[in-house]
């Protein structure tokens, strides 16, 4: 079963809201250990993707993606802003061309996404960031879709390993981005990064089958 | 009209970005030099991709743009814009200071660098280029030790060439001066280092020129190898004797 571009808007919309919804969440999350500003930059971001999946005329994935990634560069702000943002390109930029998303086409664009990150960030594994949800989310996609898995399940893979890698930047302590300055103080939170990475993934794992 | 690379200054404040392009634009009139600070709507502290993409393609004379940053996500932002841009040649973020890497690129991109050129002149900014730049500069050409039989305008069996001048202007190799010099250099097919007491550095960079602190009455001495040597010396000679116009 593929995803076609409807579905992915569709999934994108719900992913959105998912986010809207942990604003608190996050917020709180990075009050602990950053600046307090990811769950309403977030919030603000995914709000204008929600009017932006609202427009329609799209040409296929690709420019769905990079709409997304525009739209969420302009918005958040920030670290995330330019994070996500280049997450989305090159996720869209991994898809020209295509009309539908099969399973490696997920994992050859969510690879793409990493390769993005770290380029954009610096982040290794173990830093405590996003990296953290996003590095074994790509793994266990390439994974699934190599075993032949569907679209629906190759996220489902990602979005399991996300959260595992979320709940494992709990004991790390920081080395990248504003929860750096804290030290050794990071330890013992849940990075909101990685939370806000496995947060979107799940909900695009849940909604990426459309209404079938 | 000669075309040159460009600069954009990417910065979280408005008048920080406009602020920097002032500073540059004084050394480096004939550069393009653009600001892309703050966010549009408000004004308010942020960096903004579309105030940095249009201040690229502004910059952009055919030559190439370098952007500098202030802080982190400035640098993101640069670098998306560029990414988004499409053509990697055209455009370069440089990790630089950001008062002394503008400056160093602006001089740099004033004397007709190309964009990697610009870009390490930016880069090495802080460099001052004391010793080893020089040493390099100068392995070839002169293998005796720095004689100090200084050939005042005739050139050794190595090919260089060397004049005392004396600083007749007030405030000496200040940061105007310095950049008249070090354009002065640019433009000529030459290498060129200025010593001054016991310090020597490189003539093309504006900060190390600077750095020699050397003020209105002192005499330094400039070293030049290739073929635009001894025009090199004619030119900062001829420099020196006007007051660097001031």
């Amino acid at each position: 079963m593929g995803c076609s571009t409807e579905d992915l808007v569709a999934a994108l919309r719900a992913a959105a809201e998912v986010v809207i919804d942990h604003r608190d969440e996050l917020v709180e999350l990075d009050r602990l250990i950053g600046d307090a500003d990811h769950g309403e930059n977030l919030r603000r971001g995914f709000t204008a993707v929600v009017s932006t999946m609202d427009g329609g005329g799209w040409s296929g994935p690709a420019s769905v993606l990079k709409a997304v990634a525009k739209t969420l560069i302009s918005t958040v702000g920030g670290a995330a802003g330019p994070l996500y943002g280049t997450a989305f390109l090159r996720a869209g930029a991994a898809l020209d061309g295509r009309a539908e998303l099969d399973a490696p086409a997920v994992a050859t664009a969510l690879r793409a996404a990493l390769d993005g990150v770290l380029a954009r960030g610096k982040a290794e594994p173990g830093d405590k960031t996003m990296v953290d949800a996003l590095t074994p989310a790509v793994q266990a996609a390439e994974a699934a879709a190599a075993q032949g898995a569907d679209v629906v399940a190759t996220l489902s893979a990602a979005a399991g390993a996300a959260a595992d890698g979320a709940a494992a930047t709990v004991p790390l302590v920081a080395r990248k981005g504003r929860a750096s300055y804290l030290g050794e103080r990071s330890a013992g939170h849940l990075d909101p990064g990685a939370r806000s990475t496995s947060l979107l993934l799940t909900a695009l794992a849940t909604h990426a089958g459309g209404a079938r | 009209m000669n075309r040159r690379v460009g600069l954009v200054i990417v910065s979280h404040s408005a008048k920080l970005a406009e602020g920097v392009v002032e500073l540059a634009q004084q050394m480096a009139p004939e550069v393009r030099i653009l600001a892309a600070g703050g966010l549009p709507e408000n004004g308010g502290l942020g960096t903004d991709l579309d105030t940095v993409s249009a201040a690229l393609e502004r910059a952009d004379d055919g030559e190439g743009v370098v952007l500098l940053y202030d802080l982190g996500s400035a640098q993101m932002i640069a670098e998306l814009a560029v990414e988004v841009l499409g053509d990697p040649g055209r455009a370069v973020v440089v990790d630089a200071p950001l008062a002394e890497g503008a400056v160093a690129a602006a001089v740099s991109a004033q004397g007709g660098s190309t964009l990697d050129e610009v870009a390490d002149a930016a880069a090495t900014a802080t460099a001052f280029a004391i010793g080893e730049t020089v040493d390099e500069l100068f392995l070839g050409a002169n293998g005796h030790d720095h004689g100090h039989g200084h050939d005042h305008g005739q050139p050794s069996s190595s090919g260089l060439v060397e004049l005392d001048i004396e600083l007749r202007n007030e405030i000496g190799l200040h940061a105007r001066p310095a950049a008249l010099l070090a354009r002065a250099v640019a433009e000529l097919d030459v290498e060129a280092s200025v010593r001054f007491g016991d310090q020597e550095v490189s003539a093309a960079s504006v900060l190390a020129l600077m750095g020699l602190g050397a003020r209105g009455g002192d005499t330094i001495t400039l070293r030049a190898v290739g073929p635009d040597a001894q025009e090199a010396l004619t030119r900062v000679a001829a420099l020196a004797e006007r007051g660097f116009d001031e």
